[in-house]
């Protein structure tokens, strides 16, 4: 038996979409050997929306409609997505650590990884990740918030949850590679990552709110916001695929 | 009882005859003449026993590394030609570390020249990376995966192919119930066997080797030395950072030693 070693002059050319696919999977076999998604991440933000409910629970609003409702009603959506943010803090905390743990990140690098291919790859698992905790977040809404939603406000609401989620993911990705090599990564990625998911947090809020009918919104009043969420995360895919090579290279 | 399989590796690509066979010990001082670098007293000084440019693998020339503000390579003076086994020697904090980085593409060059695989390091970091193979201290593998599921992860960023995978678990005796085992449940010598496989699998030009028998047992270490004979056989190039001299000495082709990010050619 002959072993081939060496010498592919110039190394063979992997393409990006092939990349982006191998990354993406061995991200998700970490996740499903690992569940610390299952075991850590889901149950935090699970904890964060009842504490949420303990200390909302304290009187009613009354709707555009003349109709009393309990506050956490109102405040559901908004507290999905914080729930959401706060979640993915530790999942792109643990999607980097994984990388510098035993220095992995580095080998990609010096492997010649295509890194827009790793970027997409890393940002594909994570939102599949973030996809997985929302789905168990409105389910969680309706137990402890009373938040439910029609047919239609299902789909609204099923598209912001997968236009917001990648643009979540794309900037998570972003920042982390930034943050990955930082002595002080894990104080430094919420005050950098934080400020910049902002505006996503708001659209995603907001479309949201229109998918619930929090406070009598109507639903056509979710699309513009998902308008700017598909917005934002087309930016951010963009400047991902062109700049996490240079971000993790320095 | 570990049965130890022998296998003969083969170079991908038709290598050009070694018209320049790099010598076993040459010594001391590199100058610099005519643009190129020359040897003046070593052995190397002699056109016939200088590697051929197109055989240049290695080539710097005063090169300046900056880290911080800290030199950690100051001048650096090299030539490495195609099939050698280079041996790097020095004390702790000397520069072996960073030399190989360098060479790995993962440096910038704070001045001087320097370039590997023909690729200018200070314009062209990113093509030499995909050429070359790095085994630093740490492993860059993924303790959640399988040892064979690394290894195939590995393989797969460069195109190789389930075969050439397999083979490379093979190579390092990883195969069979090894390679089903997770990582995080391996020892440190079975985890740098499988870091080793990942670089079989792919195939790189040059190997740039930290401290590699480092928690391997005499069997691995056997078995590494035989893989990285066999790879400069078939055409690639291997510089190793090592202070275990017995052993990395007897593999070596040529010793150099990095003293204060200064490199000198070793007489021993």
């Amino acid at each position: 038996m002959s072993v081939q070693v060496n010498a592919s002059p110039g190394g063979a050319s992997v393409s990006r979409a092939r990349v982006a696919w191998l990354v993406a999977a061995k991200d998700l076999r970490v996740e499903w050997r690992s569940r610390v998604l299952v075991n850590q991440v889901a149950p935090f933000a699970i904890i964060v929306l009842v504490l949420f409910a303990f200390a909302l629970d304290n009187g009613g609003v009354v709707d555009d409609a003349g109709v009393g409702r309990p506050v956490t009603q109102f405040v559901a959506p908004g507290l999905l997505w914080l729930a959401v943010l706060f979640s993915l803090l530790i999942v792109v905390q643990r999607a980097f650590a994984v990388e510098t743990s035993d220095g992995a990140l580095d080998a990609l690098r010096v492997a010649g990884v295509d890194p827009g291919g790793i970027f997409l790859g890393k940002a594909m698992a994570m939102a599949a990740h973030l996809l997985g905790l929302e789905v168990l977040l409105v389910a969680g809404l309706a137990v402890f918030y009373d938040a439910s939603f029609g047919v239609t406000g299902a789909v609204l609401l099923v598209t912001t949850l997968v236009v917001a989620t990648t643009g979540l993911a794309a900037i998570g990705t972003l920042y982390g590679g930034l943050t990955a090599g930082a002595r002080s990564r894990d104080t430094l990625l919420p005050l950098l990552l934080l400020p910049v998911v902002a505006p996503t947090l708001i659209g995603a809020t907001k479309a949201s709110e229109a998918a619930f009918g929090t406070g009598g919104a109507a639903l056509r009043e979710g699309w513009p916001w998902v308008g700017l969420l598909a917005v934002i995360a087309a930016v951010f895919v963009a400047v991902g695929v062109v700049a996490f090579g240079p971000l993790i290279d320095d | 009882m570990v049965a130890v399989r022998r296998y003969r590796l083969r170079s991908r690509v038709p290598m050009e005859p070694p018209s320049d066979p790099p010598p076993a010990r040459p010594s001391p001082e590199l100058r610099r003449s005519s643009g190129e670098f020359d040897r003046s007293t070593s052995d190397r000084s002699h056109p016939s026993r200088q590697p051929a440019p197109a055989q240049r693998v290695v080539e710097l020339h005063e090169a300046v590394v900056v880290l911080g503000a800290f030199p950690a390579l100051a001048g650096a003076d090299l030539i490495v030609g195609r099939g050698e086994i280079l041996l790097v020697e020095g004390p702790n904090g000397a520069g072996k570390s960073t030399l190989l980085r360098l060479c790995a593409g993962l440096l910038p060059v704070a001045r001087g020249e320097a370039r590997v695989l023909g690729c200018d390091l200070a314009t062209r970091r990113a093509e030499v990376r995909a050429k070359v193979g790095l085994l630093g201290h740490a492993n860059g593998l993924y303790s959640d995966l399988t040892v064979s599921q690394n290894v195939a992860f590995w393989g797969q960023t460069i195109g190789a192919t389930p075969d050439e995978i397999a083979v490379a678990l093979a190579r390092m005796g990883l195969d069979g119930r090894l390679g089903d085992l997770p990582l995080e449940r391996c020892s440190a010598g079975q985890r740098r066997r499988t870091a080793l496989a990942c670089l079989v699998a792919r195939r790189a030009e040059l190997w740039l080797l930290d401290e590699p028998h480092a928690g391997l047992d005499a069997a691995g270490r056997d078995e590494l030395d035989a893989v990285l004979r066999e790879a400069a056989a078939s055409g690639a190039t291997v510089m190793v950072a090592s202070h275990e001299h017995e052993r990395a000495g007897a593999l070596a082709t040529r010793v150099v030693r990095v003293i204060a990010g200064r490199i000198e050619e070793s007489a021993t």
